[in-house]
Parts: structure tokens; sequence; C-alpha cells
């Protein structure tokens, strides 16, 4: 390009991407990460870029940081970051737009701050690498910032080390690290993923506040429109690599264009505020009543030093109409895993009655169980981990029915039967693991706890690793499972907007008690304890008038 | 962290326990038992052999002796040689300085040389220097040291002239030059080995740091490489290793049997294996507690440092 046509960026865009290509090394399922997208980012906006997993976004991110893989590299276009066109900059000028000029936090705050060192003294790394003030400056500006995200007792907090704090709070520290130079530009990368639903609503509110009181210019990254409703001044919406749709957000989420927009904001699960019409069986007996359960965590030697004691369960009672679904809610920490871990006797409680078909089954040895086992049957949440990768997935179907009896034939007839059931083909029961979707593994995985007939079907979190429209597919999937066979179901979740798709009815947890059961749409509409209420409250996306309601609901 | 200490404390006693009885066993199985030797010697009647017997305690039944030997090691009368009658410290205190020498320098030469092979490897992974050093590594961990240590002998002492072939210091001289001289060799030799397996697991320790989160953190705040790797990177690398470097704190104490033999080095492993040739058992359960209380101290002194380094485990 010669000189003096060079298009100039207008002084009010902090950031600009024309034309971005980025390759992909050979032999990777597509030869660009992401093919000639463009956008701006306006001074003083928050643009989200918002796609499923295989999308382009995070690639897109790195390449303005400048921090793509070796193998990796932008092969056309050009980034703006401030007027300066940054590919093909050598290392070190691109190292002194980090931090300075644009910086970046991420997904998950537990991994990103290095457990060696304080708080304090990555805060003032930043500073330091930039030859920006002295020793002691630098010290009482992290002691600010440690302030201004909000964090109690900055000067505790300054010579603390990461493993004392919260996810939330470690969030907050990631974000003063990136404000410590005062940046044009932030870009988050999925900062909320990783957290708890109060704690994303809390981290948010923290980042747009932020935003308005420095007038910076915000790249926020995601995969929930719910998100994108709550913060996002423009959108770009990307898929498999190419920008297929952008606008203002209230354009985007209120008239969608682009027939995968529409596909993936009606994909996001709502709080319909209507129950689910429940299945009409003939027998409304209970199969499951769960009285008083109890299980305390003791840890730490008992004859020297402290033991540390969580109640992590702590007397749950609530009771399972057959072919109904329960959904348990909770935050981490809340005992909801550890609930589902009882249930099926991973571990044992220690105090309190489970009645399964009116047996006592607390109390059961595993050898006394174990003919109960198949009639329990757990769905994980790790589609990539739960499934063994050296088994066929013939093997992994069969292997269970056969150690409980079943004839190899039949058991191979009714996997093949259930691999089409759940919408796989035949073929895949020859096949490996790794040779699925993360979607497609959960149907695997969904017919694995199928194989046994169980009578209840314990989900935990099994939609919780999967892009929003792979979601819905699932959700759609266990509904019809449950009309068909009338098994129970126990579902899991962090998420209220998935519990409010399948559930009957939800019990809400908070540290290890059920604090409020009822049908979702007493739930959401008029809690009841102050718990579910904040709770509700945090849901990103669905406040009263919320752009995204009318998308959802025109 | 006092009960951490208790802990393990009360866990090795029991080990050391453990340990012993089974030494003790396990030599007094071996045919003949330490008299044997004299059965061969002439001016030896049968009735000298019992007496002897008799006035080392070598008659009573194993477990009266085995008791007898841990109530005095207790009190801390650890026997005496039957070799030449002084005790078996004293014994074990006259080997531990040269062994010392040689296993220090030799394992701090491969802490400081595998590191940096270990995290230059993984900072140019795949790069000619990572390649060679691969292959170096595997070459130095197939090959027997004794092996090295010949044809070191071989082509510095015979071709080139350069270094003694074995000993401590020659006689009459023993000037630190002179000790400096005997000992390039053999803790070269022996370093080859430590080298490389140090450098394995540091390359491994360094990846495993290098695709941490924190350091696309750290590049995201604008730090410089070096930096980065030495502020970031080797402290974390570092964690792991502590472990290994307390396994290697026994062998720095007892010795290396084959080193020592090949360079005639008056150490702990030849101590050892000579007396085991002497049926000395008196200095083998000597030397056998000797290392097993080093590789307790040294795992404990290993998890003490990480604890202190860790702030994890520090507070925790």
């Amino acid at each position: 390009m010669a000189s003096g046509i060079q298009p100039v960026t207008p002084a009010d865009v902090a950031l600009s991407v024309r034309d971005l290509t980025v390759s992909l090394p050979e032999g990777m399922e597509r030869a660009y990460a992401v093919e000639n997208i463009s956008f701006d980012l306006k001074r003083g906006q928050i643009l989200c870029i918002i796609g499923e997993s295989g999308s382009g976004k995070s690639v897109t991110a790195n390449a303005i940081m400048g921090l793509l893989p070796k193998v990796i590299r932008v092969s056309s276009g050009e980034i703006h970051l401030d007027g300066i066109n940054i590919v093909g900059l050598s290392p070190d000028k691109l190292r002194s737009l980090r931090g300075r000029v644009v910086s970046m936090i991420f997904q998950d705050p537990l991994s990103a701050l290095n457990p060696l060192m304080t708080v304090g003294a990555q805060i003032e790394e930043v500073m330091a690498a930039h030859a920006v003030g002295t020793p002691k400056s630098r010290r009482s500006r992290a002691i600010d910032l440690l302030n201004e995200v909000g964090l109690p007792d900055p000067q505790l907090m300054y010579h603390q080390y990461p493993f004392r704090l919260s996810g939330g709070q470690r969030q907050r520290v990631m974000i003063a690290m990136a404000l410590a130079l005062e940046p044009a530009i932030l870009i988050a990368d999925e900062p909320t993923t990783a957290l708890d639903v109060t704690t994303q609503a809390q981290i948010l509110q923290l980042i747009r506040d932020i935003q308005r009181r420095k007038g910076m210019s915000v790249m926020f990254i995601t995969h929930d429109f719910g998100v994108v409703a709550e913060i996002a001044d423009y959108v770009v919406v990307m898929e498999k690599g190419h920008c297929v749709e952008q606008g203002s957000a209230e354009r985007v989420l209120k008239s969608p264009s682009h027939l995968y927009t529409r596909r993936l904001i009606a994909a996001v699960p709502h709080l319909t505020g209507k129950d689910r019409v429940p299945l009409q069986a003939a027998d409304r007996a209970s199969i499951l009543k769960v009285e008083c359960l109890a299980k305390t965590y003791r840890s730490g030697s008992a004859l020297f030093g402290k033991r540390r004691i969580v109640p992590a369960v702590n007397g749950v009672t609530f009771d399972l109409t057959s072919g109904r679904t329960l959904g348990v809610v909770g935050e981490s920490g809340s005992g909801k895993s550890s609930l589902g871990r009882l249930l099926i006797k991973l571990m044992a409680c220690d105090s309190g009655s489970i009645l399964f078909e009116g047996r006592d089954i607390a109390g059961l040895s595993e050898a006394e169980f174990r003919s109960l086992r198949p009639k329990i049957q757990m769905i994980f949440q790790d589609p990539f981990a739960s499934l063994n990768p050296r088994s066929t997935v013939g093997h992994i179907l069969t292997v269970g029915p056969v150690a409980h009896g079943m004839p190899y034939s039949e058991a191979c007839e009714r996997a093949r039967e259930l691999l089409s059931h759940v919408g796989l083909d035949s073929g895949a029961f020859d096949r490996f693991p790794h040779e699925f979707s993360g979607g497609q593994r959960q149907r695997i995985g969904i017919a694995r706890a199928l194989m046994f007939k169980p009578k209840l079907l314990i989900a935990d979190e099994a939609v919780s690793a999967l892009d929003v429209s792979i979601q819905a597919q699932i959700l759609k999937l266990l509904d019809q499972i449950q009309r068909e066979t009338g098994v129970s179901m126990i579902f899991i979740t962090h998420d209220l907007r998935v519990a409010s798709q399948i559930c009957d009815e939800i019990a809400v947890m908070h540290r290890g008690q059920i604090v409020e059961r009822g049908p979702p749409s007493q739930i959401f509409l008029d809690p009841k304890s102050s718990y579910t209420r904040e709770l509700v409250a945090a849901i990103p996306g669905e406040q009263a008038g919320s752009m995204l309601e009318h998308a959802a609901n025109p | 962290m006092s009960g951490f200490l208790l802990n393990r404390l009360s866990q090795s006693i029991v080990l050391l326990v453990i340990v012993s009885i089974i030494g003790f066993t396990v030599l007094n199985l071996m045919p003949g038992g330490p008299l044997a030797q004299f059965g061969l010697d002439p001016g030896m009647t049968q009735k000298d052999v019992e007496r002897l017997a008799e006035q080392l305690g070598l008659n009573r039944p194993l477990w009266i002796q085995y008791l007898d030997w841990a109530w005095r090691l207790i009190q801390g009368d650890w026997g005496h040689s039957f070799r030449d009658g002084s005790s078996v410290l004293t014994v074990i205190g006259r080997h531990l300085s040269a062994t010392l020498l040689l296993m220090g320098t030799s394992t701090a030469l491969a802490i400081a040389i595998g590191s940096w092979i270990g995290i230059r490897g993984a900072t140019h992974r795949y790069s000619l220097f990572d390649y060679c050093a691969t292959v170096g590594a595997m070459v130095a961990l197939s090959v027997p040291t004794f092996w090295f240590g010949l044809i070191g002998i071989y082509i510095f002492t015979l071709k080139l002239g350069w270094v003694p072939a074995g000993n401590m210091y020659t006689i009459g001289d023993g000037s630190v030059l002179d000790y400096l001289h005997h000992l390039i060799l053999p803790s070269l030799v022996l370093s080859l080995v430590h080298v490389a397996i140090w450098s394995r697991y540091m390359r491994t320790a360094t990846l495993d740091a290098l695709s941490q989160d924190f350091i696309k953190t750290a590049r995201a705040k604008g730090l410089s490489e070096r930096r980065i790797l030495l502020k970031h990177v080797v402290g974390n690398a570092l964690l792991p290793m502590i472990t290994l470097a307390g396994m290697q704190l026994p062998s720095i104490l007892t010795g290396a049997l084959v080193t020592e033999t090949v360079f005639t080095w008056p150490g702990m492993g030849r101590l050892f294996l000579d007396s085991l040739g002497y049926s000395d058992y008196p200095v083998v359960m000597g030397l056998l507690i000797f290392s097993a209380i080093l590789v307790v101290l040294g795992n404990l002194i290993a998890d003490i440092v990480i604890a202190t380094v860790d702030p994890r485990i520090r507070l925790a």
C-alpha cells in the first residue's frame, strides 16, 4: 500500500480491525482461525464479541494483544491500536504496548495469577515492566488500585497470595492489574464464565463502572447473550472464523438479521415464568424420599494439628415423584454436587435416610447396593473426561450392563438402539470418544446411563460445559427421554435459566441446606428466601424490560 | 506445621524400625555368617571360632542379637567393626568427608548444568539444542557409569596425561590444588548421569510452568521474556524439583559404589563394598541405618523447603 493513501483511523475509534485473517497450521480442521473480519471499537464503548467455541473470538483477542502462538500468524489485514498498526510490529514494540495501551483479563482467575507472588507484587510488576514510577509510588498506586476494584482492606490484600482469595476477588485483582497503567483498551476474554452467577453480576457491574468512570474502551468476549444484554453497546457475532453480523446491541438483540444470530438468541435459556407440563404418569408414587441427609467433610489428622470440618450437606429433606424432574440449584460450594454423590452412593452419608422405591439405601453396604446400582445412573459434567479415551463407544456402553449380567449380544443390540435414539448414527458404536464433538459425547454419556433402564437419572451439571445451541439440544433430548421412558431426574446445575427449562420443581441450595423449594414459576417470580431473590436478580439479561426479553418474546 | 512435623517424625521412626529389621534379617540369612572366613584359616581351630562367636555374642538367637543391637543404637553405640575394632561411627566418619567432597561437587554441578539445559531445552523446544540435549541425556542414562569412568581415564590420564587416574590426593602433597586435580574427572563422570536426569525433569517442569495461564497474564502485562522466565517460570518449575533434590540428599552422603571403585576414591561407597566383602556386619548395618536416616531426612527437608517456598502450603 502506497504511503499517503493509508486509511487514517478516525479519532473516536480506539481499536480498528480491518480484513483480519489469521491462518492455522496445516492439518487443522480449517485453514483460517478467522477470515476477513473487520470491526471498530469506539472510544468509551463496550464491544461484545459473541460466538460459540471454535468461532475464533479468542484468537482475535490474542491477535490484538500480539500474543498469538508462533504457529498461528496473521496472514493479512490490519489491527490499529490507538492509531498504530500492530501487524508486523517488532516484538519489543508490541511488548511496550501490552499492559500500557491495551491490557487483558482472562477467563479463569484461579490460574491466571502466579501462585508464588503476592497480589501487590504482581500489580507493581506491570508498572515496573514499563518503567513507570518509583518502587514507593508503585506501591501506593497498587494499594489505590486494590481499593478501586472494591477489594476489602487493600493494605492487607497487598501482601496476600492469590490462593487466599476467592474467584471473584482474584478477578478483581486481575482487573486492578489491567488498569494499573490506565490503558486505552481493555480486552476481557470471558472474564465471568468461571464465576458464580452472583459474583458474575458484581464483576460485570465493576467493569461497567470503571469503563464509564475512565472512559475506557472495552472489548468483551463472551458466549452468553445474557451477558451481552447486560453490558454491550455494540455486538459482533462470530461463527467459525467469520463475522456474521454486527451492529448496536439494541439492533442485534431486538432484530437479529443473520440466521445464526437468531439461532443463538433463541437457544439462550430463559426464565419463562411458566411451569413445565409434567408427564402424565399413571402412578404418582414417590420414587425417592430423602430425609435429614447430612455429610460433613473432615480433613487433617485427628492426632496432630487442626482439623478442618466442612458441613457439605446439612439436613437435606426432599422427595421426588416418579417421572418428574427436580432441579438442584446452587453456587459453588453450596453442596449440590456432594448431594448428587450421596444419592448415587459414591460416598457414604453421615446421617439421614435415602428411601429409594421405599427402601432405605443410605445404610446399605456396597455389596448390598450393587443390585440397585443399575436403577440409579449418573450423567456427568465433562463430556471429555467422563468417557475412557481408549475404549470404543460400544465398549463404554456395554461394559456396565454386561457386568450386571446382560448377555453381550443383547447389550450390543440395545446400545445400537440407544445410539440412534440419542441422535447418533449406528456407526458410532465402533468409534472412539475423541472422534466426537462435545455435544455428541454428552449424547454418548446419556446413552450410557440409559443402558441400564434406570429409574432415576442424576445429571450433575450435564450441560454446563456445552455451547448454548448444543445445550438447548441436549435439554430437549433429556426432556424427550423422560417423556418416553418415564425416568425420574435430579438435575444439578448452577444455572437457574437451564433449570427453568427442564425442571418441574427446583430446590435452591445454599451452604449445604435447601433454602427454598417450589415450581420454577414461584422460584423466579415470587422467591420466598432472600438468597433466592439474590440469585434470580443476578441472572444476566433477565431484568424486567431487558433487551433480550424483547428479543425472545416479541 | 509442627503437627505435620510430629506426624512425619513418628512415621519415620516406624519406617526406620522396619528397615533395620529387614536389613538385619537379610544380612544374617547369608550363608556362613560373619565368622565363615575363619573356617578355612589353618591357624584357627573350631574351638577358637566358637570362642570368638561367644565373645561377640553371635551364638545367641537372632532376635536377641537384633534387640541388643537396636538398644545399643538408641543409646548411641553403633557397635564396633569386626575388622579393626574401631567404633562404627568412627569408621563412617573417616570416609564421610571424601564422599561429601566428591558427591557434593558432582551434585552441585549436575543441578546447575542440568537446570540450565532443561530450562533452555523447554524455552527452545524442538530446536537443535533441545534435540541434542535429549539424545545426550539418553546416552548418558543408558551407558553405565564405569564405562564413562574408564574411557575418561583412558583419554585424560593415559593419552593426555591431564589428570590422575584415581585416589583423592597425592601422598606427600595434599594441597587444595592437588585435591581439586584429583576431583575433576570423577566428579564430572559422576555428574553426567545426574545432569541427564535433572535436565529431563527440569525440561518437563519448565514446559509445565510455561503452559500455565499466569504466563499468558505476564505476557499480557508487557513483561520481557527474560523477566517472565526468571520471575514466573523458574520459580514455579523449581517447586517439583525440590522433592527430587531431597531424594538426592542421601546419595550425597552414602556415595557412589561404582565411581568410587573405578577411581579408588576412599568414600562411603567403597567402605560399603569392602565391609560386605569382609563380612563386617556391624559396619554394614551402620551404613544401612545411616542411609535410611538420610532418606527420611532428605524427604523431610524437601517437604519443609517446599512448605517454606510455596505460600499455598506454608499457610494452609
